[in-house]
């Protein structure tokens, strides 16, 4: 396929599910069947589209890597707002202009599939799953627009269209997961949310701007060649840094990262494919993306802040999960547990291992969602039989012995479980091994406090092959806890379990890998490539004994640079080839010795941290296996020699609490003093002012009223009445008094008319 | 000897008008207000006449006159009428003391 068949398939990828919101929205009602077939069919289409792009993609020939890319993208730009003058960008003179456009590279490739691959499966997911609801075809619709804007932020090639998309997904996560807003908590869910969402997006926003104001571009490819030409930010490492952890901010925000990633259990209250669409696989995702687009431009600095809140969240969130009793609950802590390994092995530079678990755990992730939503869907229908509607249909206490009624979700629950456990044969042991490959030559490398690092990945590791198993067997094994509901469980419909089926098969090792112990042979890592940073040596100094410091630094030329003098007369005619070329992108790029130092490491831990994973991961399963199916440790009396400890980790580390006394309520407080002052003296003031300006306006007029027209009135009834006096006293009533004032007038008239 | 030309008509008629208005000003009794009009009228006539005969060489004036006379007489028929209706509802014909149009 050629680029441009490329490009156009991508856009209509991209506008699809659009069209399916619209469609619905407007049509939704009176479509056969409520449109749920039109949107699955759109989406399945969207899916078929999305594999030819990723074929497509990897049969183009392979192309030189250029800044901030390990090869050249297909792009295409339009121009959207033409400011109509230039700019002064490092010594060059530019048009001031923004450009939308689109970007097509393996990355985007593979993230299009994973997007696709997901929705068209909750699509069809939902249509068992939600099956009776009133709203029915509005969810679908939400699900179109959601897609729309998370395809949005993957296919673009610059930072505005991204944080519009970003915001998109913000919005119709905060229309799905407050899908049911006539109950309660979702309606706070969704808000908290939105509002914690927000919180990270201001920090992109600013990172956003920083490069902006900088660079005068949005564009991806622009803004990472600038940085390697030595152009910083207000000419600053500083800055760098900075633009780096801000753009960051969103991904904490987005990707549920401490300390912002309460929104994300909360946002369980959603309908469960909501939780597999957006919590597990592909909005949160977002955030990881966003890191491993922006990847080249962050400096060593910002690497190890994102580092460190990525081992925080995935300890923390691990730690918590252990507990949690709510099966969705479990899910989301994992959720984010996995998601800070992400944003660790990227923050390690580990560019391809966090993305390939990114795409992994949205496979096995997925999954177990959906699996988790047909175990709920059959908990509702027991339920509904005996005419249950207090217990809690999510909670793992009342499961037990599901194994034998829901074989199919049983068999593809537990595959994912080996997966996210990190099981040789399944896709996750593939990626987390890699990931803590890198963590661990991370560790080794840097020294100090971060050997913190690898030890806590696998503690984490060990953690999450636990918890997993103890929902499983809690979930699936032993004797139902209430045989009541458990003999009226069933099965799910077809369209249920064929979705969980696919996820199912496809984290199976085979998918990424021929050789299930070796990730790095398998043509997932061989094609993805870290790209070179750009940050130069700013970026982690691994490279002691090959790079000294100041020996290569930013603005040098390099042999065969194109600096701004060589600009060919045809370039400068175009204001956009003409920006590409004034700031040397197709200068040769040069590999960062540090970074292959790096890589150099990873591939020398590998052995190692397989081999430490698998200990620790198969360990995890047999105390699980141990304390809940052996019941060799008393789990309650555990609770009780434990008690604090318990309860700190059951209440979640008490965040939520944190956040209500420390941030909320002074918040609201500040918020509510301040709408009080604003109410008591603009608003009041304004009523009361109108009021007086009013009154006396008012009393004015009374007296314009009373002075001048009543007077005029009165003026003219008291000028009649005196004439009327005076002209009285001519009515002598004598006739020849009469005749007299006759003769005078005629004598007058005489006179006059002479 | 001095000719009788229009002058001498119109000084007639002058004396006569004058003594029309005084009468009808000044005296009380409202039979001889009715003389004064009378007096008034004529010296019109004596005016009208006596501009035929000196200006218009025509008989205009004369029948003017005529219709004068005539209507004199009917005035004078009606007004002593009204005078007699007065007088019976008055029991007076000072003009004086018949003050009903005042207010």
């Amino acid at each position: 396929m050629t680029a441009d068949t490329l490009l156009t398939l991508t856009l209509i990828i991209l506008f699809l599910p659009l069209f399916s919101f619209a469609l619905l929205l407007a049509f939704g009602k009176r479509l056969p069947r409520k449109g749920d077939a039109i949107a699955t069919g759109l989406m399945f289409l969207n899916l078929g589209l999305a594999v030819a792009v990723l074929f497509g993609v990897y049969a183009l020939p392979e192309t030189p890597a250029i800044h901030g890319f390990a090869q050249t993208p297909i792009q295409m730009n339009f121009k959207w707002i033409d400011f109509k003058t230039t700019i002064e960008v490092f010594g060059n003179t530019i048009p001031l202009q923004i450009e939308l456009g689109l970007l097509i590279d393996r990355l985007v490739a593979i993230m299009l599939v994973v997007v696709t691959l997901i929705t068209a499966l909750v699509h069809l997911f939902s249509i068992g799953y939600m099956h009776g609801d009133p709203k029915y075809h509005r969810f679908f619709a939400y699900l179109g627009i959601f897609a729309f804007s998370m395809l949005g932020i993957v296919v673009t090639n610059n930072l505005l269209m991204m944080y519009a998309a970003w915001e998109l997904v913000g919005l119709s996560s905060y229309l799905l997961i407050g899908f049911w807003y006539e109950k309660p908590a979702p309606g706070y869910a969704a808000t908290k949310a939105f509002l914690m969402n927000r919180v990270g997006d201001i920090g992109m926003w600013i990172g956003i701007m920083i490069l902006f104001v900088s660079y005068g571009t949005f564009r991806f490819d622009l803004i990472f060649a600038h940085i390697a030409a030595g152009n910083l930010p207000f000419g600053s490492d500083a800055w760098l840094t900075a633009a780096g952890i801000l753009l960051f901010m969103g991904a904490i925000g987005k990707s549920a990262q401490f300390p912002l990633h309460t929104w994300l259990p909360d946002a369980m209250e959603g309908p469960t494919p909501v939780s597999a669409l957006i919590h597990a696989a592909t909005m949160v995702a977002a955030g990881v993306y966003l890191v491993a687009r922006t990847f080249p431009l962050m400096s060593g600095d910002a690497l190890l802040v994102i580092a460190s809140i990525g081992t925080i969240t995935a300890f923390v969130a691990a730690t918590i999960a252990i507990v949690q009793n709510d099966i969705k609950k479990v899910l989301a802590y994992s959720t984010v547990s996995q998601l800070g390994y992400m944003i660790l092995a990227l923050g390690v530079g580990a560019f391809t291992a966090g993305f390939f678990h990114l795409v992994t755990h949205a496979m096995f992730k997925a999954c177990l969602f959906l699996g988790s939503g047909s175990v709920i869907h059959a908990m509702h229908h027991g339920l509904h039989k005996i005419h249950d509607h207090d217990t809690d249909a999510q909670d793992i206490r009342n499961m037990g012995g599901l194994a034998k009624k829901m074989p199919v979700t049983f068999a593809t629950f537990l595959i994912a479980t080996l997966a996210i456990s990190g099981v040789p044969l399944f896709s996750g042991f593939l990626s987390k091994d890699e990931i803590l490959a890198g963590a661990w030559a991370f560790g080794s490398l840097q020294g100090q406090l971060a050997v913190l690092v690898p030890y806590v990945g696998f503690g984490v590791a060990a953690l999450t092959a636990f918890y997993m198993f103890r929902l499983v067997i809690l979930t699936f094994f032993g004797e139902p806890k209430r045989p009541d509901i458990h003999q009226h469980m069933h099965e799910s419909p077809a369209t249920m379990t064929i979705p969980i089926i696919v996820l199912a098969s496809l984290s199976i090792w085979i998918f990424y890998s021929f050789n299930p112990f070796s990730g790095p042979s398998g043509w997932f890592v061989t094609s993805l490539p870290a790209p070179t940073t750009v940050t130069g040596s700013n970026w982690y100094p691994f490279a002691h004994g090959d790079l000294t410091h100041g020996d290569v630094t930013h603005g040098d030329v390099m042999p065969g640079d194109v600096m701004p003098g060589d600009v060919t007369d045809e370039a400068v005619a175009q204001g956009v080839e003409d920006r590409t070329a004034a700031v040397g992108q197709g200068s040769v790029v040069t590999a960062n010795p540090s970074q292959e130092a790096f890589e150099h490491r990873v591939h020398e831990s590998h052995l190692p941290a397989m081999i430490a994973s698998l200990i620790l991961a198969l360990s995890g399963i047999a105390v699980a296996f141990g304390v809940y199916k052996r019941k060799m440790i008393d789990t309650d009396r555990l609770v009780e020699k434990t008690g604090p400890l318990y309860r700190f980790l059951l209440n979640k580390w008490y965040f939520d609490e944190i956040y209500e006394k420390w941030v909320v309520l002074p918040g609201v407080h500040l918020i509510a003093r301040m709408m009080h002052w604003f109410d008591s003296r603009i608003v009041d003031g304004a009523v009361n002012g109108v009021a007086t300006i009013t009154m006396l306006q008012s009393r004015m007029s009374g007296l314009f009223d009373k002075w001048v027209v009543d007077g005029a009135v009165n003026g003219v009834a008291y000028a009649a009445g005196f004439f009327g006096i005076v002209l009285k006293k001519s009515q002598t009533g004598r006739i020849q008094a009469y005749i007299a004032f006759l003769l005078a007038g005629v004598v007058i008239l005489f006179y006059v008319f002479r | 000897m001095m000719e009788i030309g229009i002058t001498h008509y119109l000084v007639v008629s002058v004396v006569l008008f004058s003594l029309g208005v005084l009468a009808l000003t000044t005296r009380r009794n409202v039979v001889l207000m009715l003389m004064g009009i009378e007096f008034m009228l004529n010296a019109a006539n004596i005016n009208l006449v006596a501009f035929s005969r000196y200006q218009g060489l025509n008989l205009h004036g004369h029948v003017f006159a005529l219709f004068v006379i005539v209507l004199a007489a009917v005035e004078a028929a009606v007004a002593l009428a009204i005078v007699l209706h007065i007088y019976r509802m008055n029991n007076t014909v000072e003009a004086d003391r018949i003050a009903d149009l005042k207010e």
